[in-house]
C-alpha cells in the first residue's frame, strides 16, 4: 500500500492581514470519508483550495501521498460549491474537460464519460448545455467530471450548498453511490450537520478564530446509508452532540 | 408574414419623412443648395449607382479601408488585451499609456497619419485600425480579467495548463466583451475611413462627399451619406449576427431552477 493518502500537519495559513487557518493536523485514510463541518466564512474553503495546490504554501506540511503540495496533481479531484460547468460546452464537454474535451479524448474516455453521466442519473443530458440543466442537475455534471479524472484523494466544497432540502439528499445518496463503488479517500466540506453523519466516516469540526480542529468523531453507522439512516438512533444522537458543540462554541 | 408586418412600422415613418422632407423642399420651400428634395437625391443615388455606376468604385475604396483597418486593428486589440491581461509586467509598464490613448481622439492624428503614410489606401487603413483597436483593446483586457476565479481553479484544479485555461476558461469567458467591443469597432471603422477620406484623398466616398460640399452639390452628399449609412447599418447587424452565433450562451442563467 502507498503512503497516506492525506496527511496535514500543523498547518496553518493567512490572507493578507488576516489568520485563517492555524495548527491543523490530520491525516485522512485510504477509502476513508472525512467531513469537516464548521460555520461559514471559517476557513473551511481556504483548508481544501491548500489541500488541492490552489493556494501558495502556508505554515505547516501538507503532503498527499507522501510528498508535499506545490501545485495541482493529477490524482487529486475537486468538486466546488457552484457547479462551475463551462457555459459554452455541453454536458458531456464538461464532463470530459479533464481529459481535454470530445477532441482530445480517446474512445475510452469517451466511453467512461458516457457511462458516468448515466451513473449520475444523467443518461440523456449528453448534448445539453449549462443554461439547460438545474442546478441539481449541474452539480451531477460537476460530479461526474471529478470521476473521469478518477483521482484517489476527493475533495468537496459544500457541493450541495446551493440547492434545495430535497435535492440535498437526494445528491447525498448518488455521492454515497458513486464513492461506494471506489470507496477512497474523500475530504467533505458542509456545514449541514446532518449532511457530514449521513455521510462520513469520520467528522472534523472546525472552529475558532482562527480555525482549529476542535473536535475528531467517528460515525460508527453501517454502510450503505438510507433514507432511514436518519432514523437511527445513533444518527440522532450524534447529530444532538454536534449541535451542542457547535452551540459551546457560538457561546 | 409576421416579418412583413413587423416592417410596416418603420416604413410608415419613412413615407412620413419623406412627406415632410418633400413638402419643406417643394417649388415653395427651401432652395435645393440646402437642402435637396427627395427626388434630386434619389436621381444621385439612382445615377452614382445604376446608369452612370460612378459611386462603386468610391464605395469599394471605402470599405476596403474600412474592413482592412477593422480586421488589423481587432486582431492586434485581441492579441495586445491578452499580453496585457495575462501579463503583470506588461500591465505594469504598459496599462497606464493605454488608458491614456484611450481617452484621446484618435482622428486628431488623421493629419501626421497621412503625412507618414501617404494619401492612398495605407493610410486610411492606419487611422481605421488605431480607431479600432482601442474600445476592443479595453473590452478584451477586462473580459479576461473579469473570467470567473472559481471556473479557472477548477480547471487549474484537474492540472489543466496555463495556455489550456486561457485558451478554454478566459477567452471564452471574455467572448461577450469580445463581441461588443467588435460591435464597436465596426461602427468607428466607418468613420474613421472617412475622416482619413476628408482630410486628404483622392478617393472614397468621404472624398466624393468632400468634393460636391466644394461644388455646393447637396444632393450628391446627401446621397454619399446614405450609402455610407446603408453600409455601417450592414456592417453592424453582420456583427451583431456574428455576436449572437457565437457568444450563444450569453444572457442565459446558467440554472435557470433550483430543483435537481
Ligand atoms: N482570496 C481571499 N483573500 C482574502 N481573504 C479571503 C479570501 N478568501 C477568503 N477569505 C477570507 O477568509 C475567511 C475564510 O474563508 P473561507 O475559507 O472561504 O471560509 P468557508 O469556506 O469556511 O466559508 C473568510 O473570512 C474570508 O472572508
Ligand atoms: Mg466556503
Amino acid at each position: 500500500m502507498s503512503a497516506v493518502p492525506l496527511s496535514l500537519s500543523g498547518v496553518g495559513f493567512a490572507y493578507p492581514g488576516r489568520e485563517v487557518l492555524r495548527d491543523l493536523s490530520f491525516t485522512v485514510a485510504d477509502g476513508e470519508f472525512v467531513a469537516v463541518l464548521g460555520p461559514s466564512g471559517g476557513g473551511k474553503s481556504t483548508l481544501l483550495r491548500l489541500v488541492a495546490g490552489l493556494l501558495p504554501r502556508s505554515a505547516g506540511d501538507i503532503l498527499v501521498k507522501g510528498e508535499p503540495v506545490r501545485r495541482p496533481r493529477q490524482d487529486v479531484g475537486m468538486v466546488f460549491q457552484k457547479a462551475t460547468l463551462l457555459p459554452w460546452r455541453t454536458a458531456l464537454d464538461n464532463v470530459l474537460l479533464p481529459a481535454g474535451f470530445r477532441r482530445g479524448a480517446s474512445a475510452a474516455e469517451l466511453e467512461r464519460a458516457q457511462a458516468l453521466l448515466k451513473a449520475v442519473g444523467l443518461p440523456d443530458a449528453a448534448g445539453l448545455y449549462p443554461s439547460q440543466l438545474s442546478g441539481g442537475m449541474a452539480q451531477r455534471v460537476g460530479l461526474a467530471r471529478m470521476l473521469l479524472h478518477d483521482p484517489d484523494l476527493l475533495l468537496l466544497d459544500e457541493p450541495f450548498a446551493a440547492l434545495d432540502a430535497m435535492s440535498r439528499e437526494r445528491m447525498a445518496l448518488v455521492l454515497q453511490e458513486l464513492w461506494l463503488a471506489r470507496p477512497r479517500a474523500a475530504l467533505f466540506v458542509t456545514h449541514s450537520i446532518p449532511e457530514a453523519v449521513f455521510l462520513a466516516d469520520r467528522i472534523l469540526v472546525l472552529a475558532g478564530r482562527p480555525a482549529r480542529v476542535l473536535l475528531d468523531w467517528k460515525v460508527e453507522l453501517p454502510r450503505p446509508r438510507r433514507p432511514e439512516t436518519m432514523a437511527d438512533p445513533l444518527f440522532n444522537e450524534l447529530a444532538l452532540a454536534l449541535r451542542h458543540e457547535f452551540d459551546k462554541v457560538a457561546a | 408574414m409576421k416579418r412583413a408586418l413587423a416592417l410596416l412600422p418603420p416604413l410608415l415613418t419613412l413615407a412620413l419623412i419623406l412627406g415632410i422632407w418633400a413638402a419643406f423642399t417643394g417649388p415653395t420651400g427651401l432652395p435645393s443648395y440646402l437642402l435637396p428634395s427627395p427626388s434630386l437625391v434619389g436621381a444621385a443615388l439612382w445615377s452614382g449607382l445604376v446608369t452612370e455606376g460612378t459611386d462603386w468604385p468610391h464605395l469599394a475604396f471605402t470599405l476596403t479601408a474600412t474592413l482592412v483597418g477593422y480586421v488589423i486593428g481587432s486582431i492586434g486589440a485581441v492579441l495586445v488585451g491578452a499580453l496585457v491581461a495575462e501579463s503583470r509586467l506588461f500591465e505594469r509598464f504598459v496599462y497606464p499609456y493605454i488608458i491614456a490613448i484611450q481617452a484621446m481622439p484618435k482622428v486628431a492624428l488623421a493629419p501626421l497619419i497621412l503625412v507618414w503614410f501617404g494619401f492612398g489606401l495605407a493610410s486610411k487603413v492606419v487611422l481605421v485600425a488605431l480607431i479600432c483597436f482601442f474600445p476592443l483593446l479595453v473590452n478584451t483586457i477586462t473580459g479576461i480579467r473579469g473570467a470567473d476565479r472559481e471556473m479557472i481553479e477548477m480547471a487549474r484544479s484537474f492540472s489543466r495548463s496555463g495556455w489550456f485555461v486561457f485558451v478554454h476558461v478566459k477567452l471564452p469567458a471574455a467572448a461577450p466583451a469580445i463581441m461588443a467591443g467588435l460591435q464597436i469597432g465596426i461602427v468607428l471603422a466607418l468613420i474613421g475611413a472617412v475622416v482619413g477620406e476628408f482630410v486628404s484623398s483622392d478617393r472614397g466616398v468621404g472624398y466624393v462627399i468632400g468634393s460636391a460640399t466644394v461644388n455646393m452639390n447637396v444632393a450628391v452628399m446627401f446621397a454619399g451619406v446614405l450609402e455610407l449609412a446603408a453600409a455601417g447599418m450592414a456592417g453592424s447587424t453582420l456583427v451583431r449576427w456574428l455576436h449572437r452565433r457565437i457568444v450563444f450562451w450569453e444572457g442565459r442563467p446558467s440554472h435557470p431552477s433550483a430543483e435537481s
